[in-house]
C-alpha cells in the first residue's frame, strides 16, 4: 500500500522520478563498460576472494572508470526543486516567506517544541559529553549513570535503555546498550545466516560490488581514523548488498527497490529480480555508515547486524524523499526554518553572498555527521539518535554549528569562505553545543 | 654563551650560586629544518645564530655531538639536547646489558616481584659475542620467530626475521659475513667500563680495523594486538632533564603507528607488514601518504576502552609509566648527568594481544618531521612545551608539576597527582601523575607550505617514483 510508504502523492511521484535517473545512471555505466550487473565467479576466484576475505582492502582492483552513481550534492538539486502542486505559494514576499531552498511546506518543529522533545538535553539533566568531563567530579553524576547503565544491561530492558541513553552512553557500555536497543541478539541463526551472504559473495560478483570499493577507498581509506577498519567494510557492505531481508524496509520507505529484468523478457513480472538483491544503490559516502560502528563491534556477523539495523530503521531515511519528520527533505527545512528564524541576521547574510546555509550543511545530515566529527563525538550524538528515535537531531546539531562560528561567519564574503570557517568541524563538542541552541540561547 | 675550549675569552660565567637572570634574547642554532625549526623561529626573544657564532641553546644532532662535546665550554645557563653517552638507553645492545643488570640488582634489594618489572623486554642476544647463549634459548624454544636488528641504525633498515638457525648461517655468509673473521670472535670495540658504560667507538678508532656493525637477536613478539587485522606500536615522548637527580616528563600525547598491511605470521618475508615505522611504511607498494597510518594517542585509548573497558585501559597506560621509569633507572648510574644537557626520547612500545606493553626500543633522535597536519600540531605542541620545560627564559618555579603537555613523572622518587577517584567512563585520569590522554591545543598555524612540509612532501615524491 503506498499510502504506507509516503502519503503525500507529489513526494511519491518525486522519489520515482529520482530512481529511474539512479537507474538510468547504472545502466548506462554498465553498458559502457560491458560490464554485466551481476555474473557468477569461476572456482579459481572463489578460492581467492575466500582467502583474502580478511584483508580485502590489499586489493587494488581498477576503479578508474567506474563513478559513484550519485553523490549528496546531486540528490540536493532534486530536493531544491521539490514542489507541492497543491500549495499556492504567491508571488509576494512577505515575512513568512521561507528564504531557504527547501521549498514545501511541510510541518517541523520550533524551539520550544524541541525543548519538549528533547527535555533530557536540559541545562539541569546531567549528560555524558559535557557532565563527564575531566574538571567535574564523577560522583555528581557519571558514577551513579554508569551504574544506572550496569543495570539497564542486567536487566536486559530495551525500552529502558532507549531511555537511558538519551543522556548518553558510557564507552564501556555502549556497544551493548545499542545491540540491546537495536534488538540484536547472537543467535546462532543469525550467524549462519551472515555467513551464507558471505558465500553469496564469494560465488557471485556484483557492479554495485565496484561501486562500493570504489566508494570505500574514496572515503574511509582516506579517513585519518577510519582507514583501519577498511577490510570490515567490504564484509559488511558486500554482504548487505545480497541481503534480500532488507527488502522489507521497503514497505515503509517512500523508496522502491530498482528491478530488473532477465535479459529479453523486459516487463515480464516472473523475470523481475531487485537489483541489487537488497534494493540498495550505494552512493558517494555510503560506506561512512558503517565506519563508526567499526570502533564498537569486532565480531563481522554483529558488525553486520548492528549497522543493517541502523540502516533499516534510520540511515535510509536520509537519501529518499518523503514527507516523514525524520526523512531528510523535513530535516532540510528543520534546519533552514531554525536558522531562518532565530539567527535571521547571519541567515540573511549567507543569502546574499550566495552561501545559502543548507549546501554546505547538507553533506553532514546525509550522513549524519559521519566523518566530520571526532568519532567519541559522534557516537555521543548517535547515542541520542537512538535514544529519541529521531534523526531530528542531526538538524539542530548543523543549526548550532552556524550558530557557533556566526561570528566569522558574518564576515566572509563568498561561498567558498564560508565553506572555510565550517570545513572543520572536528574539534566541536557536540554536547555542549546542542544545549547551548536549544536551552541556552535568548528567542 | 659557548665556544671551543682554551681560546682567550672574556666575560664572566654565572656562578652556581646566582639565580638564573632573564636574557634579552637567546641564541639558537639546530641544523634541522623541520617542525623543530618552525618551532624555534616563532618563539619570542629566541634569535637563530648561524655557523660559528655563539650560542645559548643547540638542538644538536648526534653526530656533532660526538665530535664535539668533549671540546666545547658551555656556561652554566646553556642547553643541549643531547646527553653525552645517551646511547647506553638508545643503542638496542647496551640498553638491554644495563637493563640486564639493574634487573639483578633489583632482585637482589628488592626481591623477584619488584624485579619482574622489569620483563617488558623480550629477551634479546648480541650478537656475535652471545651467540652460543642464544642458540642455547634457541634450542628452548623450537618454532618461535625470532627478529635481527643492528644495533645502531633506525628507520627500520636491515632488521630482518627468521626462525631456523640455518638463516642466520646464510646471512653471515652474506653481508655481515664477509666483515666477521668468525662468530667467535672477540666482541666489537666498546670496551666496557667498571662502571658498566661503554665507551663508544670514534671515527679514528676504526680506521684500524674490519668494521663490524652489532646485531641483536631478540624474541619476535608473535601475538602483537592487532586492531582492523594491522599491527601498530606505539610512541610516546619521554623528556628527560637530569639523571642525578632523575627527573623525567612524560608527554600526555603521542601516537600509534600502523603497518599498512595485514598481520600474519605466515609472511615472515614481507618486512613491510612487520615493521611499522613510518619509513619503512613509506616504500611498501601499498603505502599512500595521504592515508597517514597515525592514529592520535587519544584515539588508541577510546578504542580501547570501548573494547575492554576503562580499568584495563588504566592498568595498560601505568604499566606503560613502569617501563619509562625502570628504563631510566637502569642507565642512572651510568648516564653523565651534565647539568646542560637534556633529552627528549621517543619510546616505541608494542602491545601484544593480553595487553602486555613491550619496550622495542628507545630513540634519541625521534623524528620531528610531520607526516600530516594532526601530527604537525602535536610536534610544534610536543617541542613547545619541551622549550618551556628546558626553560631558558627563567619562568617556572621549579614546583610545577606539569608544563603545557608535560605531566613531570619522576622526580627523584614518584609524583604524585592531587588524588581523585578513577574515572570510569574511559577518558582517563590516573594516580599517578601522568595523563596519556591528548592534548586539545588547537593551532592556529597551518602546516601545509612551511619548509618541514615541502620536506615531507619531497621525501613522499621521492621514494614514490
Amino acid at each position: 500500500p503506498e499510502h504506507l510508504k509516503e502519503p503525500l502523492v507529489y513526494m511519491r511521484k518525486a522519489q520515482g522520478s529520482w530512481e529511474k535517473r539512479i537507474l538510468k545512471s547504472l545502466n548506462s555505466m554498465c553498458t559502457e563498460l560491458s560490464i554485466p550487473l551481476a555474473r557468477k565467479r569461476p572456482v579459481g576466484e572463489q578460492k581467492e576472494l575466500l582467502n583474502k576475505w580478511n584483508e580485502m582492502g590489499t586489493d587494488e582492483p581498477d576503479l578508474s572508470l567506474f563513478r559513484p552513481v550519485y553523490a549528496p550534492k546531486d540528490f540536493l538539486e532534486v530536493l531544491i526543486n521539490l514542489r507541492n502542486p497543491n500549495y499556492e505559494n504567491g508571488d509576494s514576499l512577505s515575512f513568512r516567506t521561507h528564504l531557504g531552498l527547501i521549498q514545501v511546506p511541510l510541518k517541523v518543529k520550533d524551539i520550544p517544541e524541541l525543548k519538549e522533545f528533547f527535555v533530557e538535553l536540559g541545562l539541569t539533566t546531567g549528560q555524558l559529553g559535557i557532565d563527564d568531563s575531566t574538571q567535574v567530579p564523577p560522583e555528581l553524576f557519571e558514577n551513579e549513570h554508569v551504574r544506572i547503565g550496569q543495570k539497564v544491561l542486567a536487566e536486559q530492558d530495551s525500552a529502558a535503555a532507549q531511555q537511558y541513553i538519551r543522556q548518553g552512553s558510557p564507552t564501556a557500555l555502549r556497544a551493548e546498550l545499542w545491540a540491546l536497543i537495536l534488538n540484536i541478539s547472537s543467535q546462532p541463526e543469525e550467524l549462519l545466516y551472515y555467513e551464507q551472504l558471505k558465500t553469496n559473495v564469494i560465488q557471485h560478483d556484483l557492479l554495485v560490488d565496484s561501486l562500493i570499493y570504489k566508494d570505500v577507498k574514496l572515503t574511509a581509506s582516506n579517513d585519518d581514523y577510519y582507514f583501519v577498519f577498511e577490510d570490515y567494510l567490504y564484509q559488511v557492505l558486500l554482504c548487505f548488498s545480497r541481503d534480500t531481508s532488507v527488502l522489507g524496509h521497503f514497505a515503509y520507505n517512500s523508496a522502491s527497490p530498482p528491478k530488473s529484468y532477465i535479459r529479453g523478457k523486459l516487463g515480464l513480472e516472473e523475470y523481475a529480480v531487485f537489483y541489487p538483491p537488497n534494493g540498495v544503490i550505494p552512493f558517494h559516502g555510503f560506506s561512512m555508515y558503517v565506519a563508526p560502528l567499526c570502533f564498537l563491534y569486532h565480531e563481522p556477523s554483529k558488525l553486520y547486524q548492528i549497522f543493517r539495523e541502523m540502516y533499516v530503521r534510520f540511515f535510509f531515511r536520509l537519501h529518499s524523499i518523503s514527507s516523514h519528520p525524520s526523512g531528510i527533505v523535513s530535516l532540510c527545512l528543520l534546519f533552514e526554518t531554525l536558522l531562518q528564524t532565530y539567527l535571521p541576521q547571519l541567515f540573511y547574510h549567507l543569502r546574499e553572498i550566495g552561501a545559502q546555509p543548507l549546501r554546505i550543511s547538507f553533506k553532514w545530515m546525509v550522513r549524519a555527521f559521519s566523518g566530520y566529527l571526532a568519532t567519541d563525538q559522534l557516537l555521543l550524538l548517535w547515542d541520542r539518535i537512538l535514544g529519541y528515535n529521531s534523526l531530528e537531531i542531526l538538524a539542530v546539531l548543523a543549526a548550532a554549528v552556524f550558530a557557533f562560528r556566526a561570528v566569522n561567519l558574518m564576515e566572509v564574503t563568498s561561498l567558498a569562505a564560508a565553506e572555510a570557517v565550517l570545513a572543520d568541524l572536528s574539534t566541536l563538542k557536540v554536547m555542549p553545543l546542542l544545549q547551548i541552541f536549544l536551552f541556552a540561547t535568548v528567542t | 654563551m659557548s665556544r671551543p675550549k682554551n681560546q682567550n675569552y672574556k666575560g664572566h660565567g654565572l656562578s652556581k650560586g646566582k639565580e638564573r637572570e632573564q636574557r634579552a634574547s637567546i641564541r639558537f642554532k639546530t641544523t634541522l629544518m623541520n617542525t623543530l625549526m618552525d618551532v624555534l623561529r616563532h618563539r619570542p626573544g629566541w634569535v637563530e645564530v648561524k655557523d660559528e657564532g655563539e650560542w645559548d641553546f643547540y638542538w644538536c644532532d648526534v653526530s656533532w655531538l660526538r665530535e664535539n662535546f668533549d671540546h666545547t665550554y658551555m656556561d652554566e645557563h646553556v642547553r643541549i639536547s643531547h646527553f653525552r653517552n645517551h646511547y647506553e638507553l638508545t643503542r638496542k645492545n647496551y640498553m638491554v646489558k644495563n637493563l640486564k643488570r639493574f634487573r639483578k640488582q633489583l632482585e637482589r634489594e628488592a626481591g623477584k616481584l619488584e624485579a619482574a618489572k622489569c620483563d617488558f623486554f623480550p629477551k634479546t642476544f648480541e650478537m656475535p659475542c652471545e651467540y652460543h647463549l642464544f642458540v642455547e634459548e634457541f634450542r628452548k624454544n623450537p618454532g618461535i620467530t625470532w627478529i635481527m636488528k643492528p644495533v645502531a641504525r633506525s628507520q627500520g633498515k636491515g632488521i630482518f626475521l627468521f626462525r631456523r638457525l640455518k638463516d642466520i648461517m646464510d646471512w653471515r655468509k652474506g653481508t655481515a659475513g664477509k666483515k666477521l673473521t668468525s662468530l667467535e670472535a672477540p666482541p666489537a670495540r666498546s670496551t666496557v667500563n667498571p662502571s658498566g658504560s661503554h665507551d663508544a667507538r670514534s671515527s679514528d678508532d676504526q680506521k684500524d680495523e674490519i668494521p663490524v656493525e652489532n646485531y641483536v637477536a631478540q624474541r619476535y613478539i608473535e601475538n602483537p594486538y592487532l586492531i582492523g587485522g594491522r599491527k601498530f606500536d606505539l610512541r610516546v615522548y619521554v623528556l628527560v632533564m637530569s639523571y642525578i637527580p632523575l627527573r623525567a616528563w612524560l608527554y600526555r600525547d603521542g601516537f600509534a603507528r600502523f603497518s599498512n598491511t595485514r598481520f600474519t605470521l605466515s609472511s615472515i618475508d614481507d618486512q613491510y607488514v612487520h615493521l611499522t615505522n613510518v619509513a619503512v611504511q613509506k616504500t611498501s607498494p601499498d603505502y599512500h601518504p595521504k592515508k597517514g597510518c597515525k592514529w592520535m594517542l587519544q584515539r588508541f585509548r577510546q578504542y580501547l576502552a570501548s573494547k575492554h573497558g576503562p580499568e584495563a585501559v588504566e592498568t595498560l597506560f601505568s604499566d606503560m609509566d613502569n617501563i619509562f621509569v625502570k628504563s631510566l633507572q637502569s642507565v642512572q648510574k651510568v648516564i653523565i648527568s651534565d647539568k646542560h644537557c637534556f633529552e627528549l626520547y621517543g619510546y616505541d612500545i608494542l602491545i601484544d594481544q593480553t595487553l602486555k606493553p613491550w619496550l622495542l626500543e628507545v630513540n634519541a633522535s625521534p623524528s620531528l618531521t610531520a607526516s600530516s597536519q594532526e601530527d604537525y600540531e602535536l610536534k610544534t605542541c610536543l617541542l613547545e612545551d619541551t622549550l618551556h620545560v628546558v626553560d631558558m627564559e627563567a619562568r617556572l618555579t621549579g614546583r610545577e608539576k606539569r608544563v603545557g603537555g608535560f605531566d613531570l613523572m619522576w622526580n627523584d622518587g614518584p609524583v604524585s597527582r592531587e588524588e581523585g577517584p578513577p574515572d570510569l567512563s574511559g577518558m582517563g585520569n590516573f594516580v599517578a601523575n601522568t595523563h596519556l590522554v591528548g592534548c586539545f591545543l588547537n593551532l592556529k598555524r597551518p602546516w601545509i607550505g612551511t619548509p618541514g612540509w615541502l620536506s615531507w612532501l619531497s621525501s613522499c615524491l621521492r621514494l614514490r617514483s
